[in-house]
């Protein structure tokens, strides 16, 4: 294809046209998609929708100012909730939705810190201006989870008590005790009632979370690949990787010095986990039996395979942005996740609380949140007649699909929120 | 199910005459909804509180998009979830014949269902009769477009196999609206041989119901 020799780019309904010496804006609400479509038709025009402004995010904190009761019963003093927000709050506090992110995520859900960002947030694709969850309608907020490592009070943060890190002295943690803390945020923004609560993964645990502990908080819901219990499978593979952390001899207990922390311990703990997040398929599509930059293999140890320096990559990665002592208690929060649990067993009496609309979402390749756990999610909230959607999307990307089947998933999730709004509104 | 379905869901004679059975506040299932725009009438114009079922993905985000909750699942759905008589009415349009055993499924509804209307695609037409005789070829028309190789239609039947299997089935007929491409008269006085269709609310018979005749 031939360069463009125009760049166009679209922001709301104003279009700028540079071409050689030719640098204008025309707005033309009316025009815009004839417009559109004769650039299509000459193909020598490139159109791109993203806003000619980066989309700035600004981290902030909240103090949470009395001791947060947990679980285990303990409490933890001087609690601080990294969090951030994208759109405005309506007047009437009706478009609130809360983001809740999944095991690695963070409170950086959607936009860049600074225009030169090479990545976005984490789920940069759904939320935004234009976006399926389009923060021109909506206030989004996302926080990063109690006892998590990129902001939020977790086991790197300093104990009060001693002036030292708490690391393994940290309380261990449950997905309800998360929520507490999100709760606690979303009543020092003054927002009565959340338009929606939506996540994937354990992010779709805290939905479930919050539509049991505050049914009244809320309009909607939306678990994406999610559980209303971890499984034994799920349990066995969160103890491998904490067996992996622990075996690094850099781990001490957790007591490393943050300049040598176990990072082979944490890397083949991802590693694995990043295993389980695809799919027999999606491997064989992305990487096959292809080798790494040879043609022959080297008969050693070393990475011969594309899909082993995929891994080694991956783990990396994750060192760089994650604390070990955090892999410890997040996954250990997601062990104990069983909302019949408390209800001896009855998953129907367990959500009997739920008074908010459901939409339910489940990805046909995903081993370790597969359909059925959904479909049994759903068969309760129909039992306690809550207004509940369900599909199973057809997807090859195994559990990641949640992240990367944003065509579909968008479409659902827009506008079943648009539906809520409405109702909301009355 | 789904496509053929979504072409005309507010043209549909049957879906009319579902709709008129339908008071304000019912609690209305529908298996096999298509894209939802006959539920979202019915949840719109009627104020019924409606739940959809589809298989079909597509059809799936459309409800949605209609904002008619809807649940994925086939027909063969225990329909477990549903207490008995928890919905006031169940609706199975031209589906019937879709299903592996439409005599278990009859039976679901009426249990899950105070009252189910099914609309049911009348094999006994005059059309279907002089087709088989004439070229002994499987009947086509507007209605069942398909080959028989590739019909979806696994289970046709004629209105009286219809009765028939409700009487077996102790499921009592509580009234019935023959559906006429021509003929209206004649359709009146022979349904099985004149009605393109038939839709029946149906109820189980064991529990005498008070709004029989609605």
């Amino acid at each position: 294809m031939s360069r463009p020799v125009a760049k166009v780019r679209v922001r709301s309904y104003i279009i700028r046209i540079q071409t050689g010496n030719v640098d204008g804006f025309i707005r033309r609400p009316a025009g815009l998609s004839r417009f559109r479509h004769c650039c299509r038709q000459h193909r020598r025009v490139e159109i791109s929708t993203d806003t000619q402004q980066p989309f700035i995010t600004v981290p902030r904190d909240f103090k949470i100012p009395e001791p947060l009761p947990l679980d285990c019963g303990r409490e933890l003093k001087e609690v601080n909730i990294r969090y951030e927000t994208a759109g405005e709050l309506a007047p009437d506090g009706s478009n609130a939705i809360l983001i809740a992110h999944a095991l690695s995520g963070d409170a950086h859900v959607c936009g860049r810190h600074a225009p030169g960002d090479r990545k976005p947030g984490w789920w940069d694709a759904m939320i935004g201006p234009g976006r399926p969850i389009d923060t021109n309608r909506y206030f989004v907020i996302c926080s990063n989870v109690l006892g998590g490592c990129s902001g939020s009070t977790g086991p790197g943060s300093v104990d009060p008590d001693t002036g030292r890190p708490y690391n393994m002295s940290f309380p261990v943690i449950t997905v309800r005790d998360m929520v507490r803390a999100q709760k606690r945020l979303i009543d020092h923004l003054g927002i009565r009632k959340l338009l929606s609560v939506v996540g994937g993964s354990m992010g779709g645990m805290q939905v479930l979370e919050w539509a049991v502990s505050y049914p009244e908080a809320m309009a909607s819901f939306v678990p994406i690949a999610t559980a209303c219990q971890f499984s034994p499978q799920n349990i066995a593979f969160d103890w491998v990787a904490r067996e992996a952390i622990k075996a690094d001899p850099n781990w001490k207990n957790g007591d490393y010095p943050p300049e040598s922390p176990p990072s082979k311990g944490l890397a083949a703990a991802r590693m694995l986990a990043h295993i389980t997040y695809l799919s027999e398929e999606s491997m064989s599509r992305k990487f096959g039996r292809n080798l790494q930059d040879k043609d022959t293999y080297d008969f050693d140890f070393d990475f011969d395979f594309a899909v082993e320096s995929y891994l080694q990559y991956q783990g990396r990665c994750f060192v760089e942005r994650f604390d070990a002592n955090s892999y410890f208690y997040i996954t250990r929060a997601t062990d104990y996740f069983d909302l019949a649990g408390r209800t001896g067993g009855d998953l129907v009496a367990a959500l009997s609380p739920v008074r908010a609309a459901a939409l339910v979402v489940a990805f046909s390749s995903d081993w370790l949140f597969p359909t059925a756990q959904s479909r049994r999610l759903v068969d309760a909230l129909l039992r306690n007649r809550v207004q509940v959607s369900f599909c199973e999307i057809e997807s090859g990307y195994g559990h990641d699909a949640f992240l990367l089947e944003v065509d579909k998933l968008g479409r659902m999730v827009r506008d079943f929120l648009a539906h809520q709004r409405e109702v909301f509104h009355g | 199910m789904g496509k053929a379905r979504d072409l005309d869901q507010n043209r549909r004679r049957d879906l009319e005459i579902i709709a008129e059975l339908v008071r304000p506040g019912d609690r209305v299932l529908d298996l096999g909804c298509g894209d939802g725009t006959f539920l979202r009438r019915l949840k719109e114009a009627h104020g019924a509180d409606v739940l959809g079922m589809e298989i079909d993905q597509e059809s799936i985000i459309r409800c949605i998009g209609n904002g008619v909750p809807v649940i994925q699942s086939d027909l063969d759905n225990d329909l477990d979830f549903a207490a008995d008589g928890s919905f006031d009415l169940v609706v199975l349009s031209q589906t019937l014949q879709e299903t592996r055993r439409p005599d278990q499924l009859l039976r679901r509804i009426v249990r899950a269902g105070k009252q189910a209307a099914v609309s049911f695609i009348n094999f006994g037409h005059w059309s279907c009769r002089m087709q088989l005789l004439l070229t002994g070829r499987m009947p086509r028309s507007s209605q069942i477009p398909y080959h028989w190789y590739d019909t979806p239609n696994i289970h046709l039947g004629t209105i009286d196999d219809f009765r028939a299997l409700c009487d077996k089935l102790d499921i009592s007929i509580v009234t019935e609206t023959p559906v006429a491409a021509r003929f209206p008269r004649l359709t009146r006085l022979w349904p099985n041989l004149f009605a393109v269709g038939c839709v029946f609310l149906i109820e189980k018979n064991s529990i005498p119901s008070p709004s029989a005749g609605r």
